[in-house]
């Protein structure tokens, strides 16, 4: 069976990766066929340049370069009072940033290339993975395993072939922050870790662009423009960095799909403001949105402070400065978050997932307690585990004593051994953490499952569900 | 403590109402809360609420909550939705019904 299994698997991925292939190829022709078309409209006989080239006079008195196709593309902008021609022509001269093209960026890209911001750069390091599409709706399951930025710069591409995509497929970093901003007029920081904010907050400082900052975690989500017509920067806001407890990320504590969405949305508005010099951007002001009451509420913050480090009046951090300041250690979390690898305890303290595998195989007495919090085991859970998360664990000893008894009896193990205790938990530092404690309380023999349910799915069981 | 936090209204006198420390206090979104003066005193700050709150309210890992006489790095303090920074932060005095909302800052994306 697991081998049927690994064959439809295996040819699946590689219809999917022909499928990917076949839909690049057409997207290419798409655009290309777009661009012959988009001449032949400006050049009905072959005999007057494009109209963007030309000058007002051949436009009956009317001072905007827009195309025939440009007028028909956004004529909805341009029947609007308040945004119109005007407002439309400055967005096209344009250029945006965005920073992340996951769960904020996904909807923010889609609107800024449909509305026809001249250029549109997308910076992302990360591949799309399975667990992404449920927020990050600018990927499609074709492009699974391949890099975020070429899935979403063809989306983009497909949305509008007009617009200029730049793809910066790397990490943002110091060293290639500035190079990368001095490029854009709007920065939009669609990232999802504390070191990025700073590192972008500061950048745009130094090169004195205005910054759509959008966050989401759970079900709410913040935003707001710093750094905009004297109004305040992020370090103004938080000049010291939260503690690194404090940073919760969506791959543990979740996030429902649409809220990010929303927030996204939102950033492309104000992005959108600013490119196109229309209303009142967001700045001095924040945005809390609260998905579960239904509760959005825009609130007053604080102007620039004349104490920031990064932009008071004769600030003296210089781009220098910036290239050589070490965000990470700044926020004490890293910039690409990966999981945390904790060693807590002494290998005869801990047993892989592959040997515990044998011990059950060979029906040895044992009780597997499995420590994380209760909304995690009903996903998905080990046979007959006992779940006792992690805060719980000391007032619940007297359940795993009783476990081990009723084990002992079952199994009929014989007088002078006992019954195995093994503890378990996703990725394997809470487990560690627990038989620390379980050692302490005289349960001397408690070893942790190394790596936790994630490698029982990779060495034990590819058909073991991972979240 | 994450979030805009909802808030109740109270018209009764000596009454605060306090948001968004649900995650500190068994998930208790909305506090409205009757605080005594200080002998002599004759406004309450927001010093003197942040001691109250943290004495009667916050239920688990004051870290979380405060550093030091103030809130952590990485809260906003809002007073009736307005940055405590231009209220006067701790020195900010509150009025009969004031509503005061702790936001922790995400990051996620």
């Amino acid at each position: 069976m697991e081998s049927n299994a690994s064959q439809i698997l295996h040819e699946l991925e590689s219809l999917r990766a022909a499928k990917a292939d076949i839909d690049r190829r057409i997207s290419a022709l798409e655009a290309q066929l777009q661009q012959v078309t988009l001449q032949n409209d400006a050049i009905p006989n072959g005999s007057y340049p494009p109209i963007s080239t030309v000058g007002s006079s051949h436009l009956n008195g009317h001072d905007h370069h827009l195309t025939p196709a440009m007028i028909h593309r956004y004529s909805r902008h341009l029947l609007l009072p308040s945004f119109g021609v005007q407002a439309q022509s400055n967005l096209l001269k344009s250029s945006v940033l965005v920073v992340g093209a996951g769960g904020l960026g996904s909807p923010a890209l889609l609107y800024l290339a449909a509305c026809g911001v001249g250029r549109l750069g997308i910076v992302d390091h990360d591949v799309v993975e399975l667990n992404n599409m449920h927020r990050q709706i600018i990927h499609t399951e074709t492009f699974i395993g391949r890099p975020k930025v070429k899935s979403a710069a063809n989306a983009c591409r497909s949305v509008n072939s007009t617009v200029e995509i730049v793809e910066h497929h790397e990490a943002l970093r110091t060293s290639n922050a500035l190079e990368i901003f001095n490029k854009y007029d709007v920065i939009v920081d669609a990232t999802d870790n504390a070191p990025s904010r700073y590192m972008i907050s500061d950048c745009c400082v130094l090169l004195g662009k205005p910054l759509v900052s959008g966050a989401a975690l759970g079900l709410e989500g913040q935003l707001t423009v710093y750094n905009y017509n004297g109004g305040p920067c992020y370090r103004c806001l938080f000049p010291t960095p939260p503690p690194a407890t404090a940073c919760q990320r969506c791959a543990d504590s979740g996030v429902l799909g649409v809220v990010p969405g929303i927030i996204g949305c939102l950033q492309a508005l104000e992005a959108i403001k600013i490119a196109s010099a229309i209303g009142e951007p967001l700045s001095g002001r924040m945005l809390l949105f609260n998905a579960l009451e239904a509760r959005i509420r825009i609130v007053k913050i604080r102007g620039r402070s004349l104490q920031c480090e990064a932009c008071k009046e004769n600030a003296t951090f210089t781009q220098q400065q910036f290239r050589e300041f070490d965000y990470e250690k700044f926020t004490q979390s890293p910039l690409a978050p990966s999981p945390l690898k904790l060693k807590l305890l002494q290998a005869d303290s801990r047993i892989s997932s592959k040997e515990y595998h044998e011990r059950v195989a060979n029906g040895e007495a044992h009780v597997l307690v499995d420590v994380r919090p209760a909304h995690h085991f009903k996903i998905v859970s080990l046979p007959k585990s006992l779940n006792i998360p992690l805060p719980s664990l000391e007032a619940r000893f007297p359940e795993i004593t009783s476990a081990l008894k009723e084990e002992e009896e079952q199994k009929s193990v014989g007088s002078g051994s006992s019954a195995q205790l093994y503890v378990i938990c996703r990725r394997g530092n809470d487990s560690q953490r627990a038989v620390q404690c379980l050692h302490k309380m005289g349960f001397t023999s408690a070893r942790d499952i190394v790596g936790g349910l994630e490698s029982w799915t990779h060495d034990v069981d590819a058909n073991f569900p991972t979240y | 403590m994450a979030g805009s936090g909802s808030f109740g209204i109270s018209s009764a006198p000596g009454h605060y109402n306090i948001g968004g420390l649900e995650l500190l206090c068994d998930s208790v979104k909305v506090h409205n809360v009757k605080v005594e003066l200080q002998n002599g005193a004759e406004k309450l700050t927001m010093k003197d609420l942040l001691g109250w709150v943290r004495t009667n309210l916050i239920k688990e890992r004051p870290e979380m909550f405060m550093k030091g006489d103030t809130v952590r790095p990485g809260v906003l303090v809002l007073v009736n939705d307005c940055d405590w920074e231009l209220s006067g932060q701790l020195d900010t005095t509150l009025e009969e019904k004031d509503v005061v909302v702790f936001i922790s800052t995400l990051h996620g994306g």
